[in-house]
């Protein structure tokens, strides 16, 4: 058998932290389960309800709010449902400036994504395989760097965004975004990236591959899973991100959504319904991507916690 | 399958150098590590956030003696800290352990109990500001539950703290959750089998079995609480603006007022070096308390 073929065997079978592993989660059946397991607990149950109320009536407001009149809300009080439905508050929202904040939150996110990938991959790669010692003191770093708050950084993250001439710039967001997502963009490779076999790296150093060719057809097809979930993590966190547009910028031209929404508040004081539209809009994609690959957004969203 | 480690260069095999790890290692150097380490320089500075920061000495350190409403924002945070860690944790860990459950419901209702997590701060913040409206929103309904029966909940200084600490936990309940749900998948069945043949109930399961396991997600839960509770400010600035008065200006918020509004970037550092290392000195307190760092194997005599 040659090695290309082991290796093709090896990626119908990912490897990986983020591989659905076979764990006693949700059955399709209860059938395998003990019986004492299967009776429902109605206390739970009941529970989990009045969690559902907390969560689901702001939610509920959020959307209605957003689908009626101005009138409607004013008169009708907050939880009536939208009698009759309108799109004119998404219609408000987005002939104005809503659009370009729309962009530059969508480029901060691809950047972000796109850089926190390029550096953090080579260096997991390099963690798992490297044996140089400075490779486990940068990595002991990046793991203690974990610890650090953003915000109490904030001042001296200023400083040097200033002193660099990035002030006001979508690329004086993205720099310290991913900053504090690359931590976690590495522990996630680096477990990963230990899954995959040592005799694949064997096999293809018999085929005369370098570092470069392993990582090639190696380490990134294998490590499918945790590409994604980084790639989760690092979108989620930068298209929501707040504090770093509020301290590193001021024009409108530089707003993303987060400071948008804030900008919005004052201009909508009193139209509840047009604010409530273009919240809803700017959580839609996150919503969206949730309703599409669920299991990946929860596993990117803990990424680097889990026990 | 064998992995030994090969002491030395294999012939074979050609290791990636240093070089692939530097580029990561030094950007997050200069961004996060040394800001850690300015942040301590700059609190020994006067500066205006313009031009040069100038050497003041100790002048910050010996303000924060003085200064009236630092006292006020320690406690406040403390209050904060400590509400959002006894709403979130048995919320959910309760909740963790449910949605570990078998059944399809129970995969349906977790998925609604994400959304919060998938919220930015401002949204959040803008949504709970407008439920909170005394004239449109829902305080009336709310307010009660704070101990506002006329649904003033952001004029009234107490009720206003803990508006925000339900908001902070709304938050970051489902983050949590997700922990204890991972968590609780993976302690072995047997041990319930075994309770089971022994006749224990439900609640005897729960209590000497599911807690017992859970201790190092509890303690690593809590750490996070404490320390996100701490450096949070963002959604509270949006909601409270730090008010009424200073009644919402828990310390992370004063550093950033101090800093960004008053421009006294110096005594701002100070404080956010009194910050990390409250945050540093709390972790530890509870992975100590907890005997966290000594715990025998949860897996033990099995």
């Amino acid at each position: 058998m040659t090695t290309r073929q082991e290796i093709r065997r090896a990626r119908t079978a990912p490897a990986g932290a983020h591989a659905r592993p076979a764990r006693p989660g949700p059955r399709r059946d209860g059938s395998r389960r003990p019986p004492f397991l299967r009776r429902a607990n109605p206390l739970a149950a009941l529970g989990a309800l009045a969690w559902l109320v907390v969560v689901g009536m702001p939610v509920y407001y959020l959307v209605t709010v957003s689908l009626r009149t101005r009138a409607d809300y004013l008169t009708a009080g907050p939880l009536a449902p939208p009698t009759s439905p309108t799109l004119d508050n998404y219609r408000l929202v987005l002939t104005g400036e809503f659009g370009r904040y729309f962009v530059n939150t969508a480029i901060v996110t691809v950047v972000s994504i796109a850089v926190v990938l390029a550096l953090a991959l080579p260096a997991a790669y390099a963690i798992v395989r490297g044996r140089h010692p400075l490779i486990r003191t940068g990595f002991s770093m990046m793991l203690l760097g974990l610890a650090i708050p953003s915000q109490a950084v904030i001042v001296p993250l200023y400083l040097l965004i200033t002193r660099m001439h990035m002030y006001d710039s979508l690329a004086g967001i993205i720099l310290p975004t991913v900053a504090f997502l690359l931590p976690v963009a590495v522990l996630v490779l680096t477990s990963t990236l230990r899954e995959i076999p040592n005799e694949l790296y064997e096999a293809l150093a018999l085929d005369g591959g370098g570092p470069m060719e392993a990582l090639r057809t190696l380490a990134i097809p294998l490590s499918r899973p945790g590409l994604i979930t980084v790639a989760v993590y690092v979108a989620v966190n930068a298209w929501n991100g707040f504090l770093f547009p509020l301290v590193l910028t001021q024009s409108q031209d530089q707003r993303v959504l987060t400071m948008g929404l804030w900008s919005l508040q004052g201009q909508y004081t009193s139209n509840v319904p047009a604010l409530m539209a273009a919240m809803t809009l700017s959580v839609l994609p996150v919503l969206l991507f949730y309703a599409i690959g669920r299991r990946r957004l929860v596993s990117g969203l803990t990424a680097g916690f889990g026990k | 399958m064998q992995t030994g480690r090969l002491h030395g260069r294999s012939p074979v095999h050609q290791r990636p150098g240093v070089i692939w790890a530097a580029p990561a290692f030094v950007y997050f150097l200069v961004f996060a590590v040394v800001p850690l380490v300015l942040v301590v320089g700059l609190s020994f500075t006067h500066w205006n956030g313009l031009g040069m920061p100038r050497w003041a000495g100790a002048a910050n350190w010996s303000r924060l003696a003085e200064d009236p409403t630092l006292g006020s924002s320690i406690r406040l945070s403390l209050i904060l800290t400590a509400v959002a860690w006894l709403v979130q944790t048995p919320i959910s860990l309760l909740l963790g352990v449910w949605a570990a459950g078998p059944g399809r419901g129970r995969a349906a209702l977790s998925a609604v109990f994400f959304v919060p997590l998938l919220m930015s701060n401002a949204a959040v913040a803008l949504l709970w500001q407008s439920l909170l409206d005394p004239n449109f929103g829902l305080a009336e309904l709310i307010g009660p539950l704070l101990g506002a029966p006329d649904g003033n909940v952001l004029g009234d200084p107490g009720r206003a703290l803990a508006a925000m600490a339900l908001v902070v936990s709304w938050q970051f309940i489902p983050f949590h959750m997700l922990l204890y749900q991972a968590a609780t998948r993976q302690i072995p069945r047997s041990l319930y089998e075994a309770a089971a043949i022994d006749g224990a109930g439900r609640a005897r399961r729960f209590w000497s079995i599911t807690l017992p396991q859970l201790r190092h997600t509890i303690v690593s839960s809590s750490v996070l609480i404490v320390v996100g509770s701490l450096t949070y400010f963002e959604t509270i600035l949006l909601i409270t603006g730090a008010g009424p008065g200073t009644a919402t200006r828990v310390l992370p918020l004063h550093m950033y007022i101090t800093g960004f509004q008053a421009f006294e970037m110096g005594y701002a550092s100070a404080l956010a070096v009194l910050l990390v290392a409250a945050g540093t000195a709390l972790s530890i307190g509870i992975v100590r308390m907890t005997g966290y760092s000594r715990m025998d194997s949860s897996r033990e005599g099995m």
